[in-house]
């Protein structure tokens, strides 16, 4: 896996050399409209998390453009954004900034040179192989591999913390102690794992991850 | 040989602002007929309602003059106002016009002598200061006004405040009884130059104009300098009636932008650009103007005032598309946020004033286009499919004065090339 990514990273530096607008154009979602912007900034403004993180929309294209690629691939604004769709909305271009910023936190993910210990990142990939393995989010043990993600101590105790809702969940019956044992998975679980490989396959060819 | 016989050598011209009456004039001065219809009771539009022109910083009274004494002297134009046109049929050299007539309750006896007005208590906003004042409901709408001769607001005819202007006409040219009138006219080609209305900034929801009264737009701060205007010509902000001596100036308020007009207004930034030079005039070095800007665009020649105005110590200019304007509840002061292009600095800065530089749109209230007319994305006239219609100045394309006059003369010629290809048939 981590030398499929290192590939791809080498091939893609190869490729683009000094060009990483084209990268971005050619591998990220809606890539192709970064060049429309223009540099007014009311997407930087209009960012209720706008002074919490380094670099703003209205920056990251700028420094695509400028061609600095270790700085917008190992920035960690793009796992910052919580999905407002603020910034889209407001942009006199009608750039699809939000869905650009998640194209690029995807492709410097799969490229394995994502900020290493960023939250939003963590938890996407804890989520994600929580919700392929069986179809559906099995939300005991996802919740519980968050808790213990920094180890037994931490995890005792931020499970310790959140005991009142846990026991609250169950009481409605919203939380099922069975479903620790692996938990149930949707209907034909070895049909949904092989659409699932195949998806993987197709966005792998389309996005030149094939090892 | 042909069967399109032109019935009128008339040209009809749909609009009495600066391009309207600079398209009748040049036609008329070449010696065709000219009808020039304006849906307001005087002539003038929206260039009558500045306070000065850029580049020069003349007053547009002055051209205005000249161009009512080009009327005043010719015979060929006829004049009437208060009128809107509600229906063209017919094509290119034979169109039928039908011209709706608004009374105007005083007729031709009336002397401008301003009895009506004293006597009347009645008031109704005044479009003429946008809305900003109020003026009596008897009027004579601007000290230029042509015709000279006062209107009476429908809102008073059969009340006893109507009867009050009647009883004080001295010649009596107070006439309650008119009616509204439909004239049919044949003309040979049409020339709309029904100009521009400034974008609704209501629409531009962070701004807040609806919200803040400190916020207003450029159309209204010409007003504000105007010594016509409603404050006499003193920089006050309608929030609190104080003197605005930081003001911040907003480009492309609604233009340039997706969501409201997806065109360049073109005229905004030199129209900021001149405001500032309101400021100086008024408060000389302690005025201060900020000018918040995507690009300023001052076109060709224009760039010698940028420049001008670059050197200006009052004036600066921050490379930012404002993203949202909140109000300091304790002063009501307008507080601007957002990101500078120039160094990703974020700022919240607080003005006594915000000026909006609104964009141009097509104006469309009360002008109702026939089917045959082509407009672009943005709605301006491009023309119309027979070729015996055109657009003129700012309803063809956002255009500043200068350029608006150099439209309407063109238009003026192309009806008047329809006018004689038309003779020109009849006589074969």
């Amino acid at each position: 896996m981590t030398t499929a990514n290192q590939s791809a990273n080498l091939g893609a530096l190869e490729r683009y050399r000094n060009n990483f607008l084209k990268e971005v154009e050619a591998n990220v979602e809606e890539g192709h409209m970064v060049k429309m912007c223009m540099q007014c900034g009311v997407c930087a403004g209009s960012c209720p998390f706008g002074p919490h993180w380094e670099h703003s929309p209205q920056k990251i294209f700028m420094m695509i453009r400028a061609g600095k690629r270790d700085e917008v691939l190992g920035s960690d604004s793009m796992f910052m954004c919580t999905s407002c769709y603020n910034c889209m909305v407001r942009c006199p271009r009608e750039l699809p900034i939000t869905h650009i910023m998640h194209g690029l936190a995807n492709y410097a993910h799969r490229l394995g040179i994502a900020p290493k210990g960023q939250p939003t990142r963590e938890f996407a990939t804890l989520f994600w192989n929580n919700a392929i393995k069986k179809g559906r989010v099995n939300e005991l043990t996802l919740t519980l591999r968050h808790y213990f993600r920094g180890g037994l101590v931490s995890g005792i105790k931020e499970a310790m913390a959140m005991q009142s809702i846990g026991l609250g969940l169950f009481l409605a019956k919203r939380l099922n102690p069975m479903e620790i044992f692996g938990g149930h998975g949707v209907k034909d679980l070895k049909g949904f794992h092989a659409i699932i490989a195949k998806a993987k396959e197709i966005e792998d060819r389309k996005k030149g991850f094939t090892a | 040989m042909t069967a399109s016989i032109a019935t009128n050598q008339t040209i009809l011209v749909v609009g009495g602002g600066i391009s309207g009456m600079t398209a009748a004039l040049e036609a008329a001065e070449c010696g065709k007929q000219v009808i020039l219809v304006e849906k307001a009771p005087v002539l003038g539009g929206r260039t009558a309602r500045l306070y000065r022109y850029f580049p020069k910083m003349c007053h547009p009274t002055c051209g205005l003059e000249i161009n009512l004494r080009r009327l005043k002297q010719n015979r060929n134009v006829r004049l009437m106002t208060m009128t809107e046109v509600t229906a063209v049929s017919g094509s290119r050299g034979n169109y039928e016009v039908t011209l709706k007539v608004a009374p105007r309750f005083v007729n031709e006896n009336c002397t401008a002598c301003g009895k009506c007005a004293e006597a009347v208590s009645a008031e109704v906003p005044n479009p003429w200061n946008y809305g900003l004042d109020k003026m009596k409901a008897a009027y004579l709408p601007h000290n230029m006004a042509y015709p000279q001769r006062y209107v009476i607001d429908p809102s008073i005819v059969g009340t006893p405040e109507g009867e009050k202007a009647k009883a004080a006409c001295p010649v009596g040219a107070v006439d309650l009884d008119m009616k509204e009138e439909s004239v049919t006219l044949q003309v040979g080609a049409v020339i709309w130059a029904t100009g521009w209305r400034p974008y609704d900034a209501n629409k531009i929801q962070p701004y807040g104009y609806d919200r803040f009264p400190n916020v207003i737009t450029s159309l209204e701060f010409e007003r504000l300098a105007d010594p016509q205007g409603p404050t006499g010509g003193k920089i006050l902000r309608p929030g609190d009636g104080k003197e605005a001596k930081n003001i911040a100036f907003i480009q492309c308020a609604g233009s340039r932008d997706e969501n409201h007009l997806r065109h360049c207004s073109r005229i905004c930034c030199m129209a900021s650009l001149k405001q500032t030079q309101y400021v100086r005039e008024a408060y000389g070095d302690s005025g201060k103007s900020t000018i918040y800007y995507i690009d300023i665009r001052a076109i060709d020649r224009f760039e010698d005032f940028y420049q001008m105005v670059q050197k200006d110590a009052t004036v600066s200019f921050v490379k930012s598309k404002v993203a949202k304007i909140v109000e300091n509840t304790e002063n009501g002061n307008p507080i601007l946020h957002g990101v500078d292009t120039e160094g990703y600095h974020r700022y919240a800065t607080e003005h006594d004033l915000v000026v909006l530089a609104v964009g141009m749109e097509p104006e469309i209230t009360g002008v109702k286009l026939p089917d045959d007319i082509i407009l672009d994305s943005s709605n301006f006239i491009e023309g119309s499919k027979d070729g015996g219609m055109f657009g003129a100045g700012s309803a063809a394309s956002p255009l500043d004065v200068n350029r608006s006059v150099q439209s309407a003369t063109a238009a003026s010629l192309h009806a008047i090339q329809v006018i004689r290809k038309t003779a020109s048939t009849e006589a074969a």
